[in-house]
């Protein structure tokens, strides 16, 4: 960013409006209608929202100052804490759903014929909408004639075994990891897949020809080449998945689910929605939205902390 | 001699390698894309059978991929159960209309910061970045709140108005426009241009790749989201398409012929656009996922 100062060097006669001023106004005439959403919708409700968390509030009577209260009553809700659990065994589809991004993308780069038509394939279940897909995902996961449950029987079959797959979405130890190989096949090959090509078309030709004069082979390659070289993106993808991974939960758990089997797919989102928008405990929600947010921060931090020296910048 | 014979080889295994290579690439890929295909194929097929049939052992295992019955009703019954069109017209209008409303507003503030001299201006840009890291689980109370004060609670306004001003195409646009050349923007200067002139006519039209990027994630963002319209909408006309047809879901729990009806209906107009413009959403991606 350059700073312009604009200094006139000789003194003149001062017009009504100097030009510095009408640049002013000019600036505020562009910014004012994002300017006022943006202080009505985002910055206001912030602080609000900070209020809010320290008052009892059910939308009828009038709102009550309660100090920590929310706070206190939130640390002591085993319930809060076996959702962010929840929250953060979903998150396992984040490594799953990278390496499987990072393999077709790499399958991708090979200078194939149909790359345009693998791409397409693989975007769509990004582009189709969360309901739609979370609505065919209980059908396959229905118990007794989802196609995860028939493969199983069949190949129970073929081995004379009688096997019998779980009650997926019913039973609580098999309700999470449901809703992982869903959400793997949901992303791998969205937008984390186009980023990793984007990132392998980037790395120089000449360091493989460097590389392949050393007499590497291609797991050398990839590991001292491709790796180092796409780690940013890497790194990228990881925060950006992280981040969300702390809020995300909501569609498929209400589509599928609705937070069951005996809350086992209830996240931190999905618990405050209930707080705020079933029971209407507005001051209780805002304390989890803010400590929701306290997470995030702190896992920022730490991540420029720890992380911020393992990856490679040219 | 020698020599010659030990190169030959040498490109021949290369070659060979190379076809190996792409072999392994391709089976791969296959198999990917099958796994990526079958489950709307399966989506497809149950949407054709009759009711009472979804499932019997008496069948050989491939009539339950390939549709043999076609049985049409399904459809007619899902877009009769609910206003299915109605949502159709619901979320164009609010996709539409946050569009508009995030690009254009979205534009003009980042013509501002990225171009304009202004007291505060770099105050103010980092004070739009620090809420780029609030989770928007924070603001979304107060705003309902306020939108219940307002009585907004129920209509289009408290769908399209929250969505449309968010810091994130702000800050998109402007680190693009800071890549623009400032040479253009002097010389229309000297020759008397306004801010708006320059804006209209030097930014914008050298900035459509950016905003082609900003209007199909907005576009699909909004036609996308379910929690936000869940949350303010209650009237049934009033849904938008995912509302909709989860509201539906909530009165078929197990008309498991009807809801892959519905989700089809649901997702066959996206699926055409997307297969014609998906090359934009590739660009797009690569612009956000550098600059972000």
């Amino acid at each position: 960013m350059q700073m312009m100062q604009t200094q006139s060097p000789t003194q003149h006669k001062k017009p009504f409006i100097t030009s510095a001023m009408a640049e002013t106004l000019a600036a505020y005439g562009f910014l004012a209608p994002n300017l006022i959403g943006f202080l009505v919708f985002t910055s206001l409700p912030v602080f609000a929202s900070f209020v809010l968390s320290f008052v009892s509030w059910d939308l009828l009577s009038p709102p009550q100052l309660v100090g920590f209260t929310n706070f206190i009553k939130l640390f002591k809700d085993p319930l809060f804490w076996k959702f962010c659990w929840n929250t953060i065994y979903l998150m396992g589809s984040i490594p799953l759903s990278m390496a499987g991004s990072l393999l077709l993308a790499l399958a991708l780069n090979q200078k194939l014929k149909g790359i345009v038509f693998f791409r397409t394939v693989y975007f769509l279940p990004t582009i189709c909408s969360g309901v739609a897909i979370y609505m065919l995902w209980r059908l396959l996961y229905n118990a007794d004639f989802g196609l995860f449950n028939l493969t199983i029987a069949k190949i129970g079959e073929i081995f004379h075994i009688p096997l019998k797959g779980p009650n997926w979405l019913t039973d609580e130890t098999w309700a999470k990891p449901a809703l992982i190989i869903m959400s793997v096949w949901q992303t791998v090959g969205g937008y984390n897949m186009i980023l990793y090509l984007a990132a392998l078309q980037g790395v120089p030709r000449d360091l493989y020809e460097a590389a392949e004069i050393d007499g590497a082979s291609a797991w050398h390659k990839f590991w001292h080449v491709t790796w180092p070289q796409i780690s940013p993106t890497t790194f990228f993808i990881a925060t950006m998945s992280i981040i969300g991974g702390f809020q995300a939960g909501f569609d498929p758990a209400f589509i599928m689910t609705g937070g069951g089997p005996n809350g086992s797919t209830t996240t931190i989102i999905y618990y405050l929605f209930n707080h705020a928008f079933q029971w209407h405990q507005m001051g209780y929600a805002a304390a989890i939205a803010w400590l929701l947010f306290l997470i995030i921060f702190l896992f920022t931090v730490f991540k420029w902390k720890i992380f911020g020296k393992a990856v490679y910048y040219y | 001699m020698d020599h010659e014979v030990n190169v030959e080889t040498l490109k021949r295994a290369a070659r060979i390698k190379m076809v190996v290579q792409k072999l392994v690439a391709y089976t791969f890929l296959t198999a990917g894309a099958a796994a990526m295909v079958a489950p709307f194929l399966w989506m497809v097929t149950t949407s054709l059978k009759e009711p009472g049939s979804i499932f019997s052992y008496q069948r050989p295992w491939w009539e339950d991929w390939i549709p043999i019955q076609f049985y049409w009703k399904n459809y007619v019954l899902a877009w009769k159960a609910v206003p299915f069109a109605r949502f159709y017209i619901n979320s164009i209008f609010v996709s539409i209309c946050v569009t508009l409303g995030q690009v254009v507003t979205s534009a003009m503030a980042a013509y501002a910061f990225a171009r304009l001299n202004f007291p505060g201006r770099d105050k103010l840009f980092f004070a739009y970045l620090a809420t780029m890291m609030v989770p928007g689980a924070v603001t979304m109370i107060p705003v309902f709140i306020l939108l219940r004060m307002l009585g907004w609670i129920d209509t289009y306004k408290a769908v399209i108005f929250p969505g449309i001003f968010t810091a994130y195409g702000t800050f998109l646009l402007r680190q693009f426009f800071l890549t623009l050349p400032k040479e253009l923007e002097d010389a229309a200067k000297i020759d008397g241009c306004s801010y708006f002139g320059i804006f209209w006519k030097i930014i914008l039209p050298l900035s459509k790749p950016a905003l082609a990027t900003l209007t199909t994630f907005t576009f699909m963002g909004s036609w996308l989201n379910f929690m936000w319209p869940l949350i303010v909408l209650n009237t049934h006309n009033k849904f938008t398409l995912p509302v909709g047809l989860a509201y539906f879901q909530s009165l078929h729990f197990t008309d498991w012929t009807q809801l892959m009806a519905g989700s089809l209906m649901m997702i066959l107009p996206i699926l055409i656009v997307f297969i014609f413009t998906q090359r934009y959403f590739v660009e797009g991606i690569k612009l956000t996922g550098i600059k972000g």
